[in-house]
């Protein structure tokens, strides 16, 4: 219970942080907007057959969602550093897997806000018919998601105090990012072409929780050395 | 471990994979599908000392976090840039035998593009390792970041056995002739052996550095 407690009041400070300045969260939304603007230059939407339209629009959201998302995961810690806020964290009396928890439930709440805003907006521009299949859609947004958000944050944790921060957060997520991408596309891209989960797809959607399962996992055992030394 | 060790593993691998070469070269030439068949002889003992490069630097990672001995990491560095070297013998071998079989360089196979990401993922471990200036900390985060590389290892293994693609299936390999079965394996102990080498010379090298850098920093003091 008390670990429940824990984890809770670092969402609760981080949220409330955010909302207070909103400077991840506006300049991930803005972000966001930018790279679906962008996509329309890559093809031309209106001469796009709507088939192929429907073929790409999984790669397309989880690009700009794993985009965006970098921009909120890399305030995560480091909004910690003015004031040695980080030491007085890591200093408090909860265990770091709390700690890190609460962070990456919060992390998880503003990239998935952000996606929420863009996927109607990407509808509108496209003219994807993206609801068809609602709720698995969401399971998908959700587990895709929080696999973003668990390496993310881990990530944001590991580069927080080393040179090259900026650059080393993206060229660390993405790779590892890959499976869990690869499969929340594969899964999105069905799904809004209106088809439902069935054996084939199901495969992706094992992958995918596997991916989260496992990482979560090694995340919060490990954070303590990454946190500690 | 001495120069003695560096040289003689490097020179077991050098009579080992000379021979295995040589034997491939003597194999009659046969038709074309016998001809390709011939990527077994570097391609795969590649791959074999790829993952087992990665199974090795995951238990020094392991065994750095319970130990917090930098011998460990360098043991895990060593063997994570052992395995890209196996790893990229391996792709550019096959992207050779793509290129004969099918006239393509690459193909987006499933069991291709999961190595090519292992490789990326552990390229970022190099990465991450050259941006931590503190010795102990880059030695544990780079553990940390190491078993989490590691962990993308079972998908691409997976997907050459189970992921149907472009890549041929091990099974296939039932087809190769039984006397090109031993060459296999003398070249997989070959490049195990030039592995060991490539390890033991990169962990003398990394101590040299540690010396050179706890001696900077005496100096530093007085």
């Amino acid at each position: 219970m008390d670990f429940i407690r824990q984890f809770w009041v670092v969402t609760i400070k981080d949220l409330r942080a955010e909302f207070r300045t909103k400077e991840a969260l506006n300049a991930s939304l803005a972000f966001a907007l930018v790279i679906l603007v962008l996509f329309s230059f890559a093809f031309d939407a209106a001469d796009l057959e709507q088939n192929a339209m429907n073929e790409i629009s999984g790669g397309l959201l989880w690009i700009a969602f794993a985009f965006a998302g970098t921009l909120v995961l890399n305030r995560s810690f480091v909004r910690e550093l003015p004031n040695d806020c980080l030491d007085g964290l890591v200093a408090a009396p909860i265990s770091r897997s709390a700690l890190f928890l609460g962070k990456a439930i919060a992390n998880f709440a503003l990239v998935l806000a952000v996606e929420l805003v863009s996927l109607p907006v990407f509808g509108i521009f496209y003219h994807v018919r993206w609801a068809r299949q609602f709720p698995e859609l969401m399971l998908v947004l959700v587990l895709g998601t929080w696999g973003v958000t668990i390496i993310g944050t881990m990530t944001s944790a590991l580069t927080v105090n080393i040179k090259l921060r900026e650059v080393m957060l993206p060229m660390l997520t993405y790779p590892i990012l890959v499976p869990a991408l690869m499969s929340a596309m594969q899964l999105t891209t069905r799904l809004m072409a209106g088809d439902a989960i069935d054996a084939d797809t199901g495969l992706w959607l094992k992958m995918l929780i596997g991916f989260d399962v496992i990482y979560t996992a090694v995340s919060l055992l490990l954070i303590e050395v990454v946190l500690i030394g | 471990m001495g120069k003695e060790a560096i040289y003689g593993a490097g020179a077991v691998s050098a009579v080992l994979l000379g021979w295995g070469g040589a034997t491939m070269l003597r194999l009659p030439a046969g038709d074309a599908s016998i001809l390709v068949a011939k990527i077994v002889f570097f391609y795969a003992p590649a791959a074999f000392a790829a993952v087992l490069a990665a199974a090795v630097s995951l238990a020094a990672s392991v065994l750095f976090l319970r130990t917090k001995e930098l011998r460990y990491d360098a043991l895990a560095v060593s063997a994570t840039e052992a395995g890209l070297i196996f790893l990229a013998v391996n792709l550019v071998t096959g992207c050779i035998w793509g290129h004969a079989r099918r006239g393509l360089w690459w193909t987006w196979d499933p069991a291709i593009s999961s190595a090519l990401v292992c490789g990326l993922v552990y390229a970022s471990y190099l990465m991450l390792r050259r941006a931590v200036e503190e010795p102990t900390q880059c030695a544990s985060f780079s553990a940390v970041w190491s078993i989490f590389c590691f962990l993308d290892c079972p998908i691409a293994i997976a997907a050459v056995y189970r992921w149907r693609g472009q890549h041929p299936h091990p099974a296939l390999w039932a087809g190769v002739p039984s006397g090109w079965l031993a060459a296999l394996a003398w070249n997989t102990a070959g490049m195990l052996a030039m592995g060991v080498a490539i390890v033991l010379l990169r962990m003398r090298q990394e101590a040299v550095e540690r010396e050179l850098d706890s001696l900077r920093r005496t100096v530093h003091v007085i």
